[in-house]
């Protein structure tokens, strides 16, 4: 069981080869180029459909970005093996790069390594708590198997004083909990 | 079996039989949506139903990979016969009262958390990754239904009784988790699966630890077992699953669009 207070500090996702040379990148519909922080700009724009609070990259679900040739080659995790929203994210991730100038964009899904909830992006577990979602909390090598629930912090009034009410929330990534101070029910963001 | 499979075939057929137990399963928990007992229960029966057949469609995919005849993963799931179905008998028993349910669920998670755990080593890529990622999913499933057994065990004079027949009726149906055939033993051999004595020797400790802990009965190692899934012969109960399951695949065939 995790201490309270002894969370450690989430890191960003480092991507595997993050790599875009700058001359291979083909120019956009307009005739302009398109860096590599600008596609990155674009899937900042594509928000996960079932918590429109944070964005695909916020979620760690980008996991690296290559050209094959002149195509533009995303790789993305899904969360969960059953996410329902893993085909809908991936042609919403076509759609916004289309959008964005990059013609015939390729999603290609990779299982390996599985996502885990310690790749949400500090911004996205601030994003998550400012829309009432409890962040996930501490790392997954402290859970245990057979043992208690850990400590999750009320999203709303910042209380430790809260309680599960079901493993499961409103979509398999969230469990539910509820807060015994200011008595609000809230989705937590499951640690995996 | 008469012919010798060969090593693609003796794949395929394990990867069936891991897909069929998360697909007969996920149907049977499906069967409860709109009927659970409480609505955080439904959330999560379907929730953990979601994330099996999730893994199904995963298992299947390599399967069908590896199909001589070329068919694909919905084809595998939605048009074969009873007989040709490999899923554990365990997974196509009836959910009964909530006590068979959450039984059920945590019999089949033990072994499935073991079953992952040996997979994620597994010199196929492929597998170890479908395993990696299923394995975060089962161990929250197993949290689940042990504490569920242990709160139903050691709570109500009636949950207790209704516990004990659970663990008991069901017991039948567990000899096959932790039996193993020939294509378990050569897959084995390969890293592919399961060490089989590991795997039951794992199996046996972890429903001890929690059934004694939940004050339910022990039950006896050399009761007679329930045994056939792997080579298709199942209990009445799969043919009525599949009756509903398959119906819209069967009636309308290809369809695409609603």
């Amino acid at each position: 069981m995790l201490k309270p207070g002894k969370t450690s500090k989430p890191v960003a996702a480092p991507l595997e080869n993050p790599m875009i040379a700058s001359d291979l990148v083909p120019a956009n519909a307009c005739g302009k180029p398109l860096s590599e922080d600008q596609i990155w700009q674009l899937l900042q724009e594509v928000k996960d459909p079932e918590v429109p609070a944070v964005s695909v990259v916020e979620l760690g679900v980008i996991r690296k970005l290559s050209w094959q040739g002149q195509q533009l080659v995303v790789d993305v995790t899904p969360t969960y093996s059953g996410c329902p929203a893993t085909d809908l994210i991936e042609e919403l991730i076509a759609a916004a790069l289309m959008q964005g100038g990059i013609r015939d964009p390729q999603i290609k899904r990779v299982l390996t390594p599985a996502w885990t909830t310690d790749w949400i992006t500090p911004e996205g577990r601030e994003k998550l708590r400012q829309f009432g979602i409890a962040p996930p909390q501490g790392s997954v090598s402290k859970m245990t198997l057979l043992g208690h629930d850990q400590q999750v912090t009320c999203p709303h009034c910042g209380s430790n004083h809260t309680e599960q009410v079901s493993e499961f929330g409103s979509t398999a990534c969230k469990a539910l909990y509820r807060c015994t101070d200011c008595l609000e029910p809230f989705d937590y963001f499951k640690c995996i | 079996m008469t012919q010798a499979l060969t090593q693609q075939q003796t794949l395929q057929e394990y990867l069936l039989r891991l897909a069929d137990s998360n697909l007969i399963i996920s149907q049977r928990l499906c069967e409860l949506c709109g009927k659970a007992p409480a609505v955080e229960e439904e959330m999560a029966l379907m929730n953990v139903a979601l994330d099996l057949v999730g893994q199904a469609r995963n298992w299947y995919e390599y399967a069908a990979d590896l199909d001589e005849a070329k068919r694909d993963a919905d084809t595998l799931a939605f048009r074969r016969d009873a007989h040709d179905y490999r899923n554990l008998l365990l997974t196509e028993q009836p959910n009964g009262d909530y006590a068979v349910t959450m039984v059920r669920q945590f019999y089949f998670d033990v072994w499935h958390y073991f079953t992952l755990q040996s997979l994620v080593n597994a010199p196929d890529e492929r597998i170890a990754g479908i395993a990696a990622k299923a394995l975060k999913e089962v161990t929250y499933h197993l949290r689940r239904s042990s504490a569920w057994v242990k709160r139903l065990g050691d709570g109500t004079e009636e949950s207790h009784q209704r516990m004990e027949e659970a663990v008991e009726s069901l017991w039948r149906f567990t000899g096959e988790l932790i039996t193993h055939d020939q294509v378990e033993l050569d897959l084995a051999a390969q890293g592919l699966a399961p060490n089989p004595e590991q795997l039951a020797a794992d199996w046996k400790g972890m429903v001890k630890e929690v059934l004694t802990e939940a004050t339910l009965s022990l039950q006896d190692d050399n009761a007679w077992m329930h045994l056939g899934s792997k080579k298709g012969i199942h209990t009445e109960h799969l043919g009525l699953i599949l009756a509903e399951m398959q119906f819209l695949q069967r009636a309308y065939p290809d369809a695409k669009t609603w």
